[in-house]
């Protein structure tokens, strides 16, 4: 393992005082999720130094983006964070649309707002569960899943994918909802509202889970502009930014605002606990943005779902920046055209490469078992880091 | 700023967090659970299902569309020319014979853009998902392979009410008032 | 040979043929012994099974799941397949170990688990083969410091295993393990000297005689309060199993462990379980004497009846670390310490004192309820005193959090340092420590 080890072991042996170990969490180490390294130095179980080491994971998906065309980029634009796929469509999808100048007919914003959204409740439960879980309380994910299981079945039966939906396109959505997938849908979120509870008492008020995660990583919202921590992390500690609000896109410009169903949720505390709230009443925010929009989409008059495209479908020449608020934080696409069917160079800002940077500002200090408690407060997908 | 408070509970008697999570197990413990036994029970897959690509042989023109736009190049076809015997009158016409049509499903990802892609509805999804091999060879799925799944394809679910009519459809019945769509197995 | 170490004598007059007493040990004939230390291993062994059996049925039902179902009648054979399977893996022994240590742990965790056994009380005095004897295979003057002191033996098994792994992971398990235990031992050890002192005996099979009118459980409740959370502690199980902590240990000290060391690693933990959960029955829960309204029954204190309450009794103990184990996340290793060292330990020495006070009252002719008027009197009085406190501090951070948000409706990104969408993009504000090379958080980490 770590090559300077000093194993002293003895109350009172001399070298313990001084002796730093180092020690590899990861690439295999079951709290990283995914394959992220980190060089910790250790003094008996408190962290002196803590180095991210990305990369394991690298898929080459910005280099890819330039040989593929804008279809065949959302299969691999899904791909990176595998937990937001849907989001991730979007923010291709956008930038492309907004280099056409295209008009998207209403039916598909509403859709495709509604599947953000329940993506976007997809993939917190899934940190809902695994956080508790990395912590030790092994039945909140069980809990989770029982509630992800009942959204991925709407999603699937929408897009025919339980995670990587590729139903976004360029100018709306691949093909029309099925017949009563909107109540069907309604439903799902109705049975997920009413179940989260669940989740919420076996470990909101937790004392354990509480004490383990209060004060516990603290983040300062300083912290979080230097390094472009982005998403609920960020929400947590005070910086209130959310890309749904600010700078609407789809639909959201009128979900949000006095009286509408948006709501910013945020923090100010800045700790693990903050950061696992955000988490939690962010669902039950995008669960209300669901509602409204499947009351919206019940209401809009009959119309098409996507833009009939070209054969070949060019980008114009030039450049632009699309950003869309992922569950975990800002995705960005810098995509650069020469006016081919393939983006000369299309950059990806992913939310998650963002939000571990600040690890190595934030672990040292704290102990091991703290280093699990902040680490899964980060929520990160690795493929998002690595890309 | 969310909902604080209400759901969120922890005041005085210390140990309430702990006991309401306790609670919460009981209270599961007696509810049924919602385990779907799998190779007894086989789950209820929606038509859109994507889990393997069904071949209908007797569509494929070898245009080869599929081939080219696959984002990871996992379709293999091959063909040859065929002269087709003139018709009265008509000139000597080829014609395009499939030799070969597989899909790697080791390499497949699953994003749907062939069968997207086909102008004469050869490719379909049908929600079949139990083809796993020991040998990564034999997920190389042939053309006999392929057509046999044809038989697994359902139809397409009907649009929401609000969808624009398809356009498949306007044109079929404009021409002939035939279904036009609707291989089925 | 009863002690009376102090001066209440047994409260109950032994019915001969029914609760044994010390003198009652030491006559059985060489093969009665053999067949019931065999049994006993025997009845270890299976529990274990049964154990891991019913932990992960009972554990999937608080799930939502239904756990194994597939190997035998409701997957009873589970674990047989699961005991066969571990010993055919491969066993590894890494480089760089100290091998002989290394061998030699998971055996030194196992042996202890299974000799704390022998003083368990299973039942009264029965009859086997014409000979009349309890069932129990031992009972020493000092039964239960037995049982204290094969658990602290267990424990070398653990930090030696940690140890001699040579690997980061293992060696802090192995180190939070023997923190652990000492800690823990300590509380453990004072939640019995209440029962000591009102059983007058520290042999097992007293213990439960005296229980005859009432179980420890109710008149000790606060001794028992701490037995059941030390003895979680005992057996690093959830929320208290940081020698494996699986999410920042990787199974601490068993990371190195393979095939079937890892599984006498295993072994050792569900004995243990089993022998600490046999231990509160003993020694709060009446031992094998039957539940209340059961008992009024004639004869169910009688013969080989015992054994079906003790089983019970054991059941819901074992069920109740499960259920702990499906509901609670893991403490923090210095939550821990701190719960143990600042709560169990105080908390245990306060008890102990009224305990004795109590007694040293009853000897002097006060009457029991008038010791318990006076007990309910203080404790009513601490109990409102506490809720006040936590109402007014309570209060007063209700306050505080109604300010937090006042302030933050009030000024929302003013933390920040700047709106951040000056300008229509967000900007990082430029005056930030980051840019003057002054970094604000490296104050923290020299701190630290």
């Amino acid at each position: 393992m770590g090559t300077e080890r000093t194993v002293a072991v003895g109350i009172g042996a001399e070298e313990l005082a001084t002796a730093d170990m180092t020690l590899n969490i990861g690439p295999q180490h079951p709290s990283t999720h995914g394959v992220l390294r980190l060089r910790l130095t250790l003094d008996g179980e408190r962290i002196s130094r803590a180095e991210p080491i990305i990369g394991y994971m690298h898929r080459g998906a910005e280099k890819l983006f330039e040989v593929r065309d804008y279809r065949q980029i959302i299969v691999l634009a899904n791909r990176h964070d595998w937990l937001s796929a849907f989001s991730s469509e979007l923010g291709v999808v956008v930038a492309v649309e907004r280099m056409l100048g295209m008009e998207i007919p209403e039916r598909a914003v509403w859709a495709r707002t509604l599947l953000a959204e329940l993506n976007r409740v997809l993939n917190h439960l899934m940190f809902l569960g695994s956080y508790p879980l990395e912590i030790g309380a092994i039945t909140p994910v069980f809990y989770a899943f029982r509630e992800r299981e009942t959204l991925q079945r709407v999603m699937e039966e929408a897009s025919g994918g339980r995670m990587h939906y590729m139903f976004n396109r360029v100018g709306g959505l691949k093909e029309d909802l099925p017949a009563g997938w909107l109540d069907r849908a309604r439903a799902a979120v109705r049975e997920v509202r009413s179940r989260m509870s669940d989740i919420e008492w076996i470990i909101r008020g937790n004392e354990i889970f509480r004490a383990r995660t209060r004060g516990v990583g603290v983040l300062s919202p300083e912290a979080v502009l230097q390094y472009g921590v982005s998403g609920p992390v960020a929400r947590a500690a005070g910086v209130d930014f959310d890309l749904r609000r600010d700078e609407p896109y789809l639909a959201y410009g009128e979900l949000f605002g006095p009286g509408r169903p948006g709501r910013v949720v945020r923090r100010t505390e800045g700790d693990c606990y903050a950061r696992f709230e955000c988490l939690l009443d962010q669902v039950y925010v995008s669960l209300d943005l669901a509602d409204a929009c499947l009351d919206r989409l019940a209401d809009l008059p009959p119309g098409p779902i996507n833009v009939r495209l070209p054969k070949v479908l060019k980008a114009p020449e030039g450049h632009t920046y699309a950003w869309t608020e992922n569950p975990l934080g800002i995705n960005g696409y810098f995509l650069v055209s020469r006016g081919e069917k393939t983006p000369y160079r299309m950059k990806l800002r992913s939310a998650s490469y963002n939000n571990i940077q600040v690890l190595s500002e934030l672990l040292p200090g704290n102990l091991v078992a703290d280093m699990i408690a902040i680490l899964g407060s980060m929520f990160f997908v690795v493929g998002d880091i690595d890309k | 700023m969310g909902r604080v408070g209400g759901t969120h509970t922890s005041g005085g008697v210390p140990g309430i967090g702990l006991a309401k999570g306790l609670a919460v197990t009981l209270r599961t413990m007696t509810r049924r659970s919602v385990t779907g036994q799998y190779p007894d029970t086989s789950p209820e897959l929606p038509p859109r299902s994507r889990g393997v690509i069904a071949l209908l042989e007797e569509n494929c023109t070898v245009c080869m569309l599929c081939a080219r736009e696959c984002p990871d190049w996992c379709i293999y076809i091959d063909s040859h020319k065929e002269a087709v015997p003139a018709p009265e009158g008509g000139r000597p016409r080829s014609r395009n014979v499939l030799d070969r049509f597989a899909i790697d499903f080791a390499l497949c990802m699953y994003c749907s853009i062939c069968i997207e892609v086909c102008p004469f509805d050869a490719l379909f999804w049908s929600p079949e998902f139990e083809y796993a091999e020991y040998d990564i060879l034999d997920l190389t799925h042939e053309r006999d392979r392929l057509r046999e799944w044809m038989w697994t394809v359902p139809p397409p679910p009907a649009h929401d009410s609000r969808a624009e009519r398809p356009k498949e459809l306007s044109a079929a019945e404009g021409a002939e008032g035939r279904p036009g769509r609707g291989p089925r197995g | 040979m009863t002690t009376s170490l102090l001066a209440a004598p047994p409260a109950t007059p032994l019915a001969a043929g029914e609760a044994p007493t010390l003198e009652a040990f030491g006559l059985d004939p060489w093969w009665l012994i053999l067949a019931k230390a065999v049994l006993i291993f025997v009845f270890l062994m299976l529990m274990v099974l049964f154990e891991i059996w019913f932990e992960r049925r009972f554990m999937a039902r608080m799930q939502n799941r239904l756990g194994p179902n597939r190997v035998g009648p409701l997957g009873l054979l589970q674990p047989i397949a699961d005991g066969l399977k571990l010993p055919l893996k491969e066993d590894l022994v890494p480089r760089g170990v100290d091998r002989p240590v290394f061998i030699l742990a998971p055996a030194l965790a196992t042996m202890p688990a299974f000799l704390a056994f022998a003083i368990i009380p299973f039942g009264p005095t029965v009859s086997v083969f014409g000979h009349q004897t309890p069932l129990q295979l031992a009972d020493l003057p000092v039964a239960v410091l037995f049982v204290l002191a094969m658990s602290s033996l267990g424990v070398y098994g653990i930090v030696l295993g940690g140890w001699a792994s040579a690997s980061p992971y293992s060696l802090l398990g192995g180190l939070r393990s023997s923190a652990q235990v000492i800690s823990y031992e300590i509380g453990m050890g004072l939640s019995f000297v209440a029962v000591f002192l009102f059983a007058g005996s520290l042999s097992t099979s007293e213990i439960v005689a005296s229980q005859e009118r009432i179980w420890y459980a109710v008149v000790l409740f606060p001794s028992f309060v701490i037995y059941a959370i030390t003895m979680v502690g005992e057996v690093n199980r959830i929320p208290f199993d940081l020698p494996e902590g699986e999410g920042e240990l990787v199974g601490g000290f068993h990371t190195e462990y393979s095939s079937l060391k890892f599984g006498m690693f295993m072994l050792a933990e569900y004995v243990n379980m089993t022998t600490v959960s046999a231990l509160a029955v003993t020694l709060f829960l009446g031992g094998w004497r039957a539940p209340w309204p059961i008992s009024l029954v004639d004869g169910a204190n009688a013969g080989w009846w015992p054994v079906l309450w003790f089983m019970i009794k054991l059941l819901l103990t074992i069920s109740f670390f499960i259920w702990l184990r499906a509901t609670l996340p893991r403490v923090r290793y210095d939550q821990l310490m701190k719960l143990g060292w600042k709560v169990l330990i105080p908390g245990a020495l306060a008890w102990i004192m009224v305990v004795a006070t109590i007694r040293v009252l009853r000897n002097e002719g006060i009457s029991t309820q008038q010791v318990f008027f006076a007990v309910a009197i203080v404790l009513g009085i601490y109990i409102v005193a506490s809720y006040l406190w936590d109402a007014v501090r309570g209060n007063r951070r209700d306050a505080e959090e109604q300010e937090a948000t006042a302030a933050e409706r009030a000024g929302a990104g003013d933390s920040t340092g700047g709106d951040p969408m000056a300008g229509g993009y967000p900007v990082p504000p430029l005056d930030a420590p980051h840019y003057h090379g002054r970094n604000s958080t490296s104050k923290e980490v020299n701190r630290a």
